[in-house]
């Protein structure tokens, strides 16, 4: 079989299990987030925890739940890295810095998952289960109830309630991620994905040289690190790393793992507003634009596009792992930067500059297509709802966007949601490039090196977590700067989303006229899409024009 | 217990209790309870994979190793390494922790990270072409991509089957076997796509090595 087909058939297959996950599991968060029985597990999590699960919140009393629960995370995280040296299953790894247990504690709380450390230098076992994975799965949860409480605001009417975020953490927990972790861990093991608690184990190779062979148990965190769209490796290499991802099987599940939960929410939304063409809508523009990416980025890479390495070596296999190839690895760089994933199965920083500036442009667009779980499907309702006043102002009436009405209030709220990532992108960028120091960093020279600063700056405020990896960020600056910008860029936008969800739940529906903009159609998907690409291209077009297309010109 | 009456107190009380108890479920008990069947049913995998799978390991299957000559000063770390013409060579690699190891070392998995038009990298690139080329006594234009580039990981343990069986012959020379015979040993490494689609086709460079080195 051929490259070409090969390639063609594995994303059918991807497509194919995550169409055929869409219904069955769009359903049952939808469940999830609307049952009213608790089951006896959660009441003992909410008796041991102290909270009531019957009581439905206001919006600021969310948003206090949602602030409250990060800080403390944030910082138990940052005194476990600290006090690592003292702990059991450290293998002998010192205490993390000041600045690198800030920048770590930001990056997993926000469900970033950068690291400006190697998982195998740095982290003892006992830090990465019981630290690293455990936010790995809260962060995730938190997410999805922000989402939650959105939805509620679009089905709830002349309340001011949006449901209890203690609950929907809870629930999204363990009727959600832990039990589809514990079932992926154990496929990845039968793959094999490594799970001991061994540390380094001494061989002496064929050729008569020595090795250190790494232990940990890995399987339990991949799963959890695909599946809540976190992205922080147990290794340097991440999913590049033979221990993590050994076969193109495994490649092929981390890639449907960190899309499942965000393709599926959009089912989710359909169910929940009572009209499940909805969902479709918003699932088609996420699909269109993931296809034209994947589109992209795999014609760059197999035709070694403005790039002399490339052309030198015959194709575009630095930084590829063998057993995946240029299809497998575009696949997973696609997929991992329009979900707020950024896993790696292969170094970003290597690719040409048309593939590597798209995943650079993917993260850009917000992480929507289809985005982190939770915060994928808000990013985009809140562009849908920019694009339904943007028609209103067209036809000159007032915008309605599911039965609410889309006034000043509600749009200032829309507004400051858009305008906080790229403001901390630019600015935190500009600023870095300011300074002869951090400019020092970048691993390549001229645009590129440029490429790289705007990737870590883009990839921290989206709370995606890959990088142009050459980009040396283990310094104070790029510690407290980017865990700063990640920090913002969490739970800002989410500062908004809950005020309008707020906002949206104490109106009374509005019923539909033949004046309303219907927003199931191809029409509102053609113009969704289009105001997200025009949003983002206007926005970042200069950056982008002095990183990869600078240099793909060249 | 005494009650607290700060609203703000209380809820970041609840929120630590909530995370110690989630701590406890998804960070314990989840990892234990996916060890415990692991290394129940899938031991041998559950390990890494080690080679062979009974005795003492010489290697992990999933990872790479160098396949060079002693150095003649094994103490200084600047020593060039020269490939050993008699085992299969591995692809370039990243993963140096620059302690005079070499590469393929576990402990510091990377990739070069050097941008598609860096300069350093494409004369690399090109010295490693005629370098492999010389090696193997092979024109330098039908040497495989994989060959002159390094890996994500720095530890993959694969090449593809062309630059495998271009290997053959030298291997055949240096261990003076007969290059038909090499040559079928490689074609009995050589691994498909995974359900006939799924990543490239491949040879375990480790696997290899290590079938050559039990062959009488």
């Amino acid at each position: 079989m051929n490259d070409t087909l090969a390639g063609w058939l594995q994303i059918l297959l991807l497509v194919l299990a995550l169409a055929l996950t869409f219904r069955p599991l769009g359903d049952h968060i939808a469940r999830v987030l609307t049952g009213t029985r608790h089951t006896k597990t959660e009441r003992l999590v909410y008796r041991a925890a102290g909270v009531h699960g019957d009581i439905d919140q206001t919006w600021p009393v969310y948003l206090r739940g949602v602030l409250a629960f990060s800080l403390v995370s944030t910082l138990f995280l940052y005194g476990f890295l600290r006090v690592q040296n003292l702990l059991p299953l450290s293998l002998g790894r010192g205490a993390v810095t000041p600045d690198l247990s800030f920048n770590t504690a930001a990056s997993f709380v926000t469900n970033t998952n950068w690291q400006s450390y190697a998982g195998e230098s740095t982290m003892g076992h006992l830090v990465q289960m019981a630290g690293l994975a455990v936010q790995n799965f809260v962060s995730a949860a938190v997410g999805i109830s922000v989402l939650a409480a959105l939805l509620r605001g679009f089905t709830r009417q002349s309340t001011g309630r949006v449901g209890n975020f203690w609950v929907d953490l809870t629930r999204i927990v363990v009727r959600l991620l832990l039990p589809l972790s514990f079932v992926f861990a154990i496929v990845l093991v039968a793959s094999g994905v490594i799970q001991n608690f061994h540390g380094f184990h001494d061989v002496t190779t064929l050729a008569g040289g020595h090795q250190s062979i790494p232990g940990g148990p890995v399987a339990s965190q991949e799963a959890i690190k695909e599946l809540g769209t976190n992205g922080g490796g147990f290794y340097n290499a991440n999913s590049a790393h033979p221990f993590e991802n050994p076969t193109a099987l495994t490649n092929l599940i981390e890639i449907y793992l960190l899309l499942v939960i965000a393709v599926c929410l959009p089912r989710t939304f359909g169910v929940l507003v009572g009209d499940r063409r909805q969902g479709y809508a918003v699932i088609a523009v996420m699909a269109l634009l993931w296809a034209a990416s994947v589109a992209l980025v795999t014609a760059n890479e197999l035709h070694s596009v403005s790039s002399t390495a490339g052309h030198a070596a015959g194709g575009m296999a630095e930084g590829k792992e063998q057993r995946f190839g240029i299809w497998s690895s575009a696949l997973f760089a696609v997929s991992t930067t329009l979900t707020s994933c950024g896993a790696v199965n292969s170094a970003h920083d290597s690719y040409t500059p048309g593939g590597g500036g798209m995943t650079i442009f993917n993260m850009m667009l917000g992480e929507i297509a289809p985005g982190g779980t939770g915060s994928g499907l808000y990013g985009i309702l809140i562009l849908a709802v920019v694009a339904v006043f943007v028609a209103g102002l067209m036809v000159g009436r007032t915008p309605e966007y599911l039965g609410k009405k889309l006034r000043g209030r509600e749009m200032k709220f829309a507004s400051l949601y858009l305008l906080t990532t790229p403001l901390t992108v630019l600015v935190g960028a500009g600023l870095t490039m300011a300074f002869p120091g951090p400019r020092a960093a970048m691993l390549n020279t001229g645009p590129h090196g440029f490429s790289e600063v705007l990737y870590a700056f883009a990839s921290a405020a989206n709370n995606n977590g890959s990088a142009f990896a050459g980009l040396s960020a283990d310094t104070v600056w790029y510690n407290t700067a980017l865990g700063l910008v990640m920090l913002i860029g969490r739970f800002l936008p989410m500062v908004f989303v809950l005020a309008l969800a707020g906002s949206l739940a104490g109106q009374q529906p509005v019923p539909v006229t033949a004046g309303t903009l219907p927003t199931h159609r191809p029409q509102f998907v053609g113009l969704l899409t289009g105001v997200i690409l025009i949003v983002v291209g206007l926005t970042y077009f200069p950056a982008l024009a002095l990183g990869p297309l600078a240099e793909g010109l060249h | 217990m005494r009650t607290i009456h700060s609203p703000l107190l209380r809820q970041h009380l609840a929120a630590l209790r909530l995370l110690l108890v989630l701590t406890v479920l998804t960070g314990i008990a989840y990892p234990l309870a996916v060890t415990g069947i692991a290394e129940t049913v899938f031991p041998h995998r559950a390990n890494g994979s080690p080679l062979p799978a009974h005795g003492t390991p010489v290697a992990s299957r999933l990872i790479g190793q160098s396949f060079n000559l002693p150095k003649q000063h094994p103490a200084d770390p600047h020593e060039a390494l020269r490939p050993d013409p008699r085992w299969f060579q591995p692809r370039p690699s990243a993963a140096d922790a620059g302690k005079g190891a070499g590469p393929y070392d576990p402990t510091a998995s990377h990739a070069s990270n050097l941008g598609p038009n860096d300069a350093g990298l494409t004369r690399t690139v090109r010295a490693r072409r005629l370098a492999v080329a010389a090696f193997d006594h092979v024109p330098p234009a039908s040497v495989p991509v994989d060959a002159v580039t390094a890996s994500g990981s720095g530890l993959d343990p694969d090449i593809s089957p062309a630059y495998a069986y271009e290997q053959a012959g030298r291997v055949a020379g240096a261990r003076g076997l007969a290059p038909a015979a090499v040559r079928g040993l490689v074609a009995g490494h050589v691994q498909g796509r995974f359900l006939g689609f799924l990543g490239q086709e491949r040879v375990n460079v480790v696997e290899l090595n290590h079938a050559l080195a039990r062959r009488p």
